[in-house]
């Protein structure tokens, strides 16, 4: 199965463009562009585990070494496409243009952060696994009701694929066309579980053809790669033409989450080597170098400007008005119920001046 | 002649493993399941070291799919096993309720006891730790609500291991809710080997003439609390840690009840349809006229559990216990 289904790649980890058909994708202007937003997005996930490791976020979900998956399908989208992350994907949502202050936020245990940003249609990222995908499937299927050429796009892991609400989710989308990207990030362990325990199939991929729309591979540390193929996939959505899968082959280097220890069940060495071999950073350093547009200069610019950007969201995450109690039981309802409206009341009375 | 146990002092998580250790060493029909629970451990080491000791055929790591690993778990139950599966969080469990709801619970009514599911669901549950949304909930009168369902939830190691080991010999299916909060926090000394702590049975914690405190889990420390504050003001409380959910001791409830006339419930779910509702009809059936004043309810909102930002302000404090209490003293 996994020769029905190779890898696709534009550019190799040495920065060679190995996709004839694909190289005119492959400009100056566009690498540059790719490269600024993963250092972007790789500034703000080391910042968050920083403000974790000093109590000043919550556990968080690092994504280092998925950049190019993040990047790739967030570059692809249209500004009235939806969105559906999971707690990986805020790297993918802040290119789409989520605010970086709720996305920190969100970090920080405030409902702010499951607010986007007016006009853009990001869904809160899904904590349960699966959960998310047969949303997108209905979000995607009303746009085709409507008679837009709007499309969705869906995030997961390779976990993911062993809930039942991702054959659900795929099932209906496919029966009903929905104009919906299926993006897996095969990152090859659900926190502890490698892919081999996770399934007994060799590709995500091939799990399409039970659905019978296209399922394809990507490197998921080709940003060109992903970029393509998401693109390819969406136009074919706006197309009428249903749902695709694609599997992104990529590696988060880092633990699962900040609360996660991963040298308990993997050999962090094997991590190691994936950062000087398949960075998808690295990558791009390299065609560049190749090129002769290596511009260290640039390099450090664009860094400084990541930098900047991140350190101003933090200050406004933390200059954000300290939680206010009455929060929690203003929003269940339109209008609360008498319960509700009862035990505000009481809280707000016992608590006095002091919340 | 009696001799004395050897115990040793556990966490209330360390005690859960040491249950859960006992039993395997004891019968090969335990057999754990669940996610990341072998070579991890389980995200809270509750099965830390137990696949290295059993191996990986009788503690599972299963792929991320709780309703296939419970409903396998049942096909299990049924052919000769006695199968405890770890749900992640309680929170994650509902993808697997259907499973429970309308198969594990009721399976021995419909084939008149010819098959039968023994077998044991742990989740750890609750608020109070920081922890990202969804994985804080505290629903677990979704589960006493469903008939052929046993729930339990200890509040300290020693019931936690005694519990562990009657609820895997119990020979229906129980829901095993363990207090995230507790378990690190809570230490005692723990017998080694074996012993049960009987499902069905709550235990007085203190005594008290004035005002019957009911709690469970992660809130007995609250209810503790806030029992003491009041015994400066001269209030004897009488806390009860219920211990079991489903069913409810009802003689401790109501033998205590009928001495204070005053019953305050501290618990972390929702108010509307939490099990205090279900203690408080409980009582006006069986010691209406022994009350002085109304029974109290201190619960979590029915709200969504916040995100931790704001689950300060949702679990119930101290503060809010004590307030309940002196109004029943009051009324
Ligand atoms: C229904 C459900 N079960 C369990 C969990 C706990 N959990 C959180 S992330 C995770 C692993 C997910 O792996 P994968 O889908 O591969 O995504 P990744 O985290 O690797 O990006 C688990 C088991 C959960 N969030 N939801």
């Amino acid at each position: 199965m996994e020769k029905d289904f190779p890898i696709f790649q534009v550019m190799d980890q040495n920065g060679n463009i190995v996709s004839e058909e694909y190289k005119d994708l492959v400009t100056e202007e566009r690498v540059k562009k790719f490269y600024s937003e993963m250092v972007r997005i790789r500034t703000l996930d080391r910042k968050s585990i920083s403000l974790q490791r000093q109590g000043r976020i919550g556990t968080y979900a690092p994504f280092e070494g998925q950049e190019a998956s993040q990047v790739g399908t967030a570059l692809a989208l249209d500004s009235e496409d939806w969105m559906f992350p999971t707690y990986r994907d805020h790297g993918a949502a802040t290119v789409f243009g989520h605010s970086l202050r709720n996305i920190l936020l969100f970090w920080n245990g405030r409902n702010e952060g499951c607010v986007p940003p007016d006009g853009k249609k990001i869904f809160p990222p899904a904590i349960p696994i699966a959960t998310q995908i047969p949303h997108a499937a209905g979000a995607a299927f009303a746009e085709k009701q409507k008679g837009t050429r709007n499309a969705a796009i869906c995030y997961f892991g390779d976990g993911a694929t062993s809930e039942g609400d991702f054959h659900e989710g795929l099932n209906f989308a496919s029966v009903f066309k929905s104009p919906v990207v299926y993006f897996c990030q095969n990152n090859q362990y659900a926190i502890s579980v490698p892919i081999s325990k996770q399934m007994n199939s060799a590709t995500i991929a091939q799990k399409s053809l039970a659905y019978d729309i296209p399922g394809v591979r990507v490197d998921g540390n080709d940003v060109f790669a992903v970029f393509a193929e998401t693109e390819k996939a969406l136009e074919r959505a706006r197309n009428g033409e249903g749902p695709t899968l694609i599997e992104a082959m990529t590696w988060r280097y880092g633990s699962h989450t900040t609360a996660d220890d991963a040298t308990k069940y993997r050999d962090q060495g094997e991590s190691a080597l994936k950062r000087m071999e398949t960075d998808p950073l690295l990558r791009l350093e390299r065609w560049l170098k190749n090129e002769g547009l290596y511009d260290e200069a640039w390099v450090k610019e664009v860094e400084e400007q990541a930098a900047a950007e991140i350190d101003a969201a933090v200050q406004e995450m933390e200059k954000f008005p300290k939680a206010d109690p009455a929060v929690i039981f203003d929003y269940v309802f339109e209008k609360p119920t008498w319960t509700i409206e009862k035990q505000k009341r009481e809280y707000l009375e016992l608590i006095g001046g002091e919340a | 002649m009696e001799t004395a146990l050897q115990t040793k002092t556990l966490t209330l998580v360390q005690a859960i493993t040491d249950g859960l250790d006992t039993m395997l060493g004891e019968s090969k029909e335990v057999i754990l399941l669940g996610e990341d629970i072998g070579k991890n451990g389980g995200v809270f080491r509750a099965t830390d070291g137990l696949q290295e000791k059993y191996g990986e055929d009788r503690v599972i790591d299963t792929p991320l799919s709780e309703a296939g690993f419970v409903g396998a778990a049942i096909g299990m139950a049924v052919n000769g096993f006695r199968p405890v599966v770890e749900i992640q969080f309680l929170g994650f469990i509902y993808p697997a309720y259907e499973q429970i709801m309308t198969h594990a619970s009721r399976l021995r009514m419909r084939t008149m006891g010819h098959y039968t599911v023994p077998m044991v669901i742990r989740a750890p549950y609750g608020a109070g730790v920081r922890a990202p949304e969804i994985h804080c909930d505290s629903t677990e009168s979704l589960f006493t609500h469903m008939p052929g369902m046993k729930v339990v939830c200890p509040s300290n190691a020693y019931d936690a291991k005694g519990l562990m080991i009657a609820a895997i010999e119990d020979p229906d299916p129980v829901l095993f809710l363990e207090p995230m909060r507790s378990y690190r926090s809570s230490r005692g000394e723990v017998p080694e080997g074996k012993y049960t702590v009987e499902i069905g049975k709550g235990k007085k914690l203190t005594e008290g003439e004035d005002v019957t405190v009911i709690s469970w889990g992660a809130m007995v420390p609250v209810a503790m609390k806030a029992a003491e504050e009041m015994k400066q003001k001269g209030v004897n409380c009488e806390v009860l840690d219920l211990r079991t959910l489903y069913p409810i001791d009802k003689d401790l409830v109501i033998e205590s009840v009928q001495k204070t006339g005053r019953t305050v419930i501290v618990h972390e779910a929702h108010a509307t349809g939490g099990t205090g509702s279900d203690l408080i009809s409980l009582i006006n059936d069986e010691a209406f006229l022994y009350q002085k004043a109304p029974a109290e309810r201190v619960t979590g909102y029915d709200t969504p559990v916040p995100y931790f930002g704001f689950e300060d302000h949702y679990l119930p404090t101290p503060k809010r216990v004590a307030a309940a209490i002196e109004k029943v003293m009051k009324f």
